[in-house]
């Protein structure tokens, strides 16, 4: 299982967690797992056509999926997958 | 037997190897060797050698080993004349320096043979006393001070972020502080914006900011510009700032000041936050990203809810904006390692710090190669709009 951070922006879409533990081989298949147990989270991150949004970026550990392999990026076991969505208060 | 000054003189001549003034400049543009002036404060406040090091002579034994922890490495001594660079040598040489030189004639004959000297900036001695824990810290010291005096920080917003921000770069003696904010004081601001008070309430930001700012530090040129940050007025506001710190809370004034900042080189640290947690990093490439390559396009209204809708607990911009500071201040000084490519995250109820790592988007509109090319040539590649437009997501949210 991996950890997938909410950020506060999404939690109430998430059931008011702050982290899920979803299983997973890869990034995709973990935000999948996410996605099916919130079907709410789905229009925030995902476009009609199933990319993730631009808006929107996603991180295994410290590193930014899009720099990885997307969707397909490896995750292991008790790897940490941040979802960081861009915050404009000041 | 007691020596006199002669045979002490020529005892330091035996021992020590002496460079004129035309030599030891052919050595300084090499680089690699420390100059060590040995004269009196006074003195080195008339001029010296650019890039010397100030240790009185009566100082050399306790200074040396801070100023100069390699005594393998290359040092050459001076004073006014080249006899107390002597001495001082001979002492270095007793405590283990195994390459010191001393300049013959000294800093007079430097000057009269017309070689290179500075004025250092001085401190006044109000302002060696303000500035007193700065001058005690080597990175910092009286030239690092100084560099503080001479620069200039622009703060857009004097909110949360910019509130602390002000008070800290103000205290620090940061010369000139540029404030954009077009708004007035709000009682609902003051629970975090603390540069404001009780009695400003309905007073213009900029001007409150300014009485607090001098009101701790009347060194702080205060500059006000009472506008909103626009795509016209950006490269105006802008100009002629060292560093600048994004505490606005619109994504569109971000982008917008992203897009001018990056063309013109000037460094921004950003910070945002969001009821318990914030985000910093610094945007200065070529070294890490800009804003654009870490978010392309602005969030849906829904999923960016300013502190205005969504709330946030004082303290996180508080500490956010002295984090924005702390970067602010290592850029002016031009020491540590600053946050370019890196994201901190804050969460103010784990009480943690995540740190992500940044990349360069090679196909950034605004900071890639091409985008400076095309920049150059005096057509800038067009951007996304930096407002929300549905249609990436419109029909999967109806």
């Amino acid at each position: 299982m991996s950890t997938v951070r909410i950020p506060p922006v999404l939690r109430s879409a998430a059931g008011g967690v702050k982290s899920v533990e979803i299983g997973g081989a890869t990034v995709g298949e973990v935000l999948e797992g996410l996605t099916a147990a919130h079907p709410a989270l789905r229009t925030q991150l995902f476009s009609d056509e199933g990319a993730l949004n631009r808006f929107v970026n996603v991180y295994v550990n410290d590193q930014d999926v899009r720099y990885l392999q997307e969707g397909s990026t490896p995750v292991e076991e008790r790897d940490t997958i941040i979802i960081l969505p861009a915050m404009a208060g000041g | 037997m007691p020596k006199s000054y002669a045979d002490l003189l020529k005892e330091a001549r035996s021992q020590i190897k002496e460079v004129s003034p035309p030599e030891a400049d052919l050595i300084r543009e090499r680089g690699a060797t420390t100059f060590v002036d040995v004269r009196e404060a006074s003195e080195w406040e008339q001029g010296h050698l650019p890039g010397a090091v100030h240790i009185s002579k009566s100082y050399i034994e306790q200074q040396i080993e801070g100023a100069l922890p390699d005594r393998d490495a290359p040092v050459v001594t001076y004073c006014a004349g080249g006899v107390r660079s002597l001495f001082a040598a001979q002492t270095l040489q007793e405590m283990g320096y195994t390459n010191v030189s001393s300049m013959s004639g000294g800093f007079q004959q430097w000057k009269s043979q017309g070689l290179p000297w500075t004025v250092p900036t001085i401190l006044s001695s109000e302002q060696k006393q303000r500035y007193s824990r700065h001058l005690l810290i080597p990175e910092v010291g009286t030239e690092g001070q100084t560099t503080l005096l001479g620069s200039k920080a622009l703060l857009i917003g004097a909110g949360g972020l910019g509130s602390p921000a002000a008070l800290y770069l103000a205290a620090a003696g940061v010369g000139t502080i540029g404030v954009v904010d077009f708004d007035v004081v709000d009682l609902s601001n003051l629970q975090r914006q603390v540069i404001h008070a009780t009695d400003r309430v309905g007073e213009k930001k900029t001007e409150s900011a300014r009485r607090t700012i001098n009101a701790l530090n009347p060194d702080v040129n205060v500059v006000l510009h009472e506008e909103m940050l626009t795509d016209e007025n950006v490269g105006r506001l802008i100009d002629g700032y060292d560093v600048i710190l994004d505490g606005t809370d619109t994504f569109e004034t971000r982008y917008t000041l992203n897009d001018a900042a990056v063309a013109v080189g000037i460094p921004v640290v950003h910070a945002s936050v969001f009821r318990f947690e914030g985000q910093l990093t610094v945007f200065d490439p070529p070294s890490g990203p800009c804003y654009r390559c870490l978010y392309p396009t602005p969030p849906p209204p829904e999923l960016a809810p300013g502190c205005s809708v969504a709330g946030v607990l004082g303290v996180v911009p508080g500490i956010m904006g002295l984090l924005q500071t702390n970067e602010a201040i290592k850029i002016l000084l031009r020491i540590g390692d600053s946050l370019a490519g890196r994201l901190l995250l804050f969460d103010a109820l784990d009480a943690s710090f995540t740190e992500l790592r940044l990349r360069r988007d090679p196909a950034c509109p605004v900071c890639s190669e091409q985008a400076v090319a095309a920049r150059v040539a005096g057509h800038p590649l067009p951007v996304p709009s930096s407002t929300y437009e549905g249609e990436f997501v419109l029909g999967a949210r109806a």
